[in-house]
């Protein structure tokens, strides 16, 4: 069937359209630009949080307090000390006198690594193959202690390495961990994709629901809703402005990670971005759909800092693997958004990913912007309840 | 229960106390809620079938004054006009002689303006557009007498252009300046008629009584047995009596009897508050 549209009659009335939707983001920027917590909210927190938890809330290991107790005090265990006092991960605190002081240092928590060498240390390497070296570490907080203890023991097989050069030794087959992509462990690594995620969230869900909330609490909304324009006009009017805001969002936190994080974009930066965008949308659209349930912007704050900042700190991988959540768990953070978009940052970002390899991601995120968009425009009231 | 029709042209106020149901029924009315049962017509168009159509050529004021709090006064209403597709410059005829009012603080933030100023913004919004049916919930409250007195001036300029008014109010003394009311309570309509007739159909005779002593007089008169109602009306007490012809002098005899000084009766005009008191008692 052919449809003849009349474009005289219409083109007025876009145009007349397109005035007031411009007029209504424009009054939007206005809303944002002259309340001083907004700006703070859209412009600043998402920088003090990226630096917050690149900086302060790495879990590398810096700066672990060593000390050595080495009753032989020969050639190998100073060639191993003086290895581990030159390591920029290691504070070395001095040497031990017995063995029972080993206890006490950890007790004083002047140390929470104690090397500890047998006697005749290099006598034994080079006669019988049996020099020990025992690693003593501080489990009470077992990450870091697993971490340092492994830094560590690299270091050890490092001087043996040394040591293969220019002598002869028979086969020594030792199994080596080796961590690709993020060979020194640093923290901002896994955390960027995490906190760009966080921030995007925060930023479109909570502000897009929180000034529709507040057109209804000062009774603004009561006026648009008796007047010609359209639904959809009100909530395009209210996204796009948080649309650009989060594409500024987007630009800083790219910046910041690549200058100072020092987290680079191994991948493509268009496919990124473009991920980055879908993302964008799926959070305003979450935001509207909050928006459509309450009526108060103390609500709106709650529902989308708490009720969705949980989670999506908890549960999408950002902190805790998903891999090590019960069933339950698992299931709900499949469902939560940023779950998804973390998942794809770090293959784009941080491995190098190519398309094919975050094609599930897209498609997932996609589809739930297309279906989030298509059930807030349909719960968006023409009345009020 | 409420049954009316508005002419064209005409100030219609419905006037009740706060919780009568005012804001209810006005949002029933510009399309914002549905009401259980019963048909509403504006202009001869449904509000619930055509809410389109009724949405276009309706002015509303919410009783909050619904403004831009971050935006200046000149911003709240060029938007106003931009929702509605049109422009200030278009209808500025209609809304000069209350917009030139407000126009020395054009560049002011809309919550940094008084009640009156407010209220007159607010209507300016509401008339933006050249509605044919204006609906004003409430435009009189939390705004100065002055004020108060100014809005009335203009509904009546605004009559004049036939475009018809809707207002509601909680205060009875308002009631003079619509064409006609309906005094409403608990969700009811209890009269629709013109202020005079309403006041003119007050059945007893009605007297207005002070003493020195205020609030004694008021429990005096009301253990009286021959008293029918009695209600505190600010400088004195109106009283209606069950026989109607009452013996004045006695009774003033009797409240000095009682050690009230400066006793004052006078017959009075029944107003609509008297009328609104009178339907609403509960004997």
């Amino acid at each position: 069937m052919m449809c003849f549209i009349n474009w005289h009659v219409i083109q007025p009335v876009i145009l007349t359209d397109m005035k007031t939707f411009l007029t209504f983001v424009k009054k939007e920027f206005y809303h944002i630009f002259r309340d001083r917590w907004t700006m703070i909210i859209l412009l600043i927190l998402p920088i003090m949080l990226m630096l917050l938890f690149g900086f302060m809330m790495s879990t590398e290991v810096k700066n672990v307090r060593f000390a050595i107790y080495d009753p032989s005090r020969d050639v190998a265990t100073h060639a191993i000390a003086d290895k581990m006092k030159l390591n920029e991960y290691f504070i070395f605190t001095g040497y031990l006198d017995s063995p029972e002081q080993i206890d006490e240092i950890f007790r004083k928590g002047e140390a929470s690594l104690v090397m500890v060498f047998n006697n005749r240390f290099y006598d034994n390497m080079v006669h019988t193959g049996d020099a020990q070296i025992q690693l003593i570490a501080d489990g009470s907080d077992p990450n870091t202690a697993s971490t340092f203890t492994l830094y560590a023991s690299n270091i050890v097989a490092s001087y043996q390495q040394d040591l293969m050069g220019d002598m002869k030794i028979p086969y020594n087959i030792q199994p080596e961990l080796k961590l690709l992509y993020n060979p020194t462990l640093k923290g901002t690594y896994s955390f960027v994709p995490g906190v760009m995620g966080m921030i995007l969230m925060l930023v479109c869900a909570m502000m897009t629901s929180v000034s529709i909330a507040r057109e209804k609490e000062f009774g603004t909304m009561e006026v648009l809703l008796v007047s010609p324009m359209k639904p959809i006009q009100i909530i395009l009017s209210k996204v796009v402005p948080y649309f650009f805001l989060s594409v500024i969002n987007l630009t800083t936190m790219l910046l910041l990670s690549v200058y100072v994080l020092d987290v680079p974009v191994t991948g493509s930066l268009s496919l990124l971005i473009s991920i980055s965008l879908i993302f964008i949308l799926v959070s305003l659209a979450l935001g509207l759909l909050i928006s459509s349930m309450v009526d108060k912007q103390m609500i709106a704050l709650l529902i989308s800092g708490m009720v969705l900042m949980l989670p999506v700190t908890m549960l999408s991988g950002m902190m805790f693997p998903i891999e090590n959540m019960p069933w339950i768990l698992q299931i709900i953070a499949n469902i939560i958004p940023a779950t998804w978009y973390i998942i794809a940052v770090k293959k784009i970002m941080i491995q190098g990913l190519d398309f094919f390899s975050v094609f599930n991601e897209f498609l997932i995120l996609s589809t739930m912007a297309v279906v989030m968009i298509g059930v807030s425009i349909q719960r968006f009231k023409y009345r009020l309840e | 229960m409420v049954s009316l029709e508005v002419e064209r042209g005409e100030i219609f106020g419905i006037i009740g106390p706060d919780g009568a149901g005012k804001t209810t029924l006005f949002r029933i009315l510009t399309t914002l809620i549905l009401a259980d049962n019963g048909t509403v017509e504006i202009e001869g168009k449904d509000v619930v079938k055509e809410y389109k159509e009724i949405r276009k050529e309706i002015g509303y004021m919410p009783g909050r004054f619904s403004l831009y709090q971050d935006l200046t006064v000149e911003e709240n209403l060029n938007i106003f006009a931009k929702v509605f597709n049109t422009s200030i410059e278009e209808n500025y005829s209609l809304i000069e002689d209350i917009y030139k009012q407000i126009e020395p603080f054009k560049n002011r933030r809309a919550g940094q303006l008084s009640g009156g100023m407010k209220q007159k913004l607010a209507l300016s919004c509401a008339l933006i557009h050249k509605p044919t049916v204006l609906f004003l919930d409430e435009p009189t409250t939390g705004v100065d007498p002055v004020s108060r007195k100014e809005l009335w001036e203009m509904l009546k300029r605004l009559k004049e252009q036939n475009i018809t008014i809707l207002v509601s109010t909680p205060f009875m003394d308002e009631a003079s300046m619509c064409d006609r009311i309906a005094l409403m309570e608990h969700g009811r309509f209890l009269q629709v008629d013109t202020p005079e007739h309403i006041t003119g159909q007050f059945s007893h005779d009605l007297w207005a009584i002070r003493s020195d002593n205020m609030s004694v007089l008021l429990s005096d008169l009301r253990a009286m047995r021959s008293v029918r109602t009695c209600f505190a009306f600010g400088e004195s007490h109106h009283v209606t009596f069950r026989n109607n012809v009452s013996d004045i002098v006695n009774l003033e005899k009797l409240l000095k009897s009682k050690g009230h000084s400066s006793v004052l009766i006078e017959q009075t005009k029944a107003s609509v508050e008297d009328c609104f008191m009178d339907l609403t008692y509960k004997f």
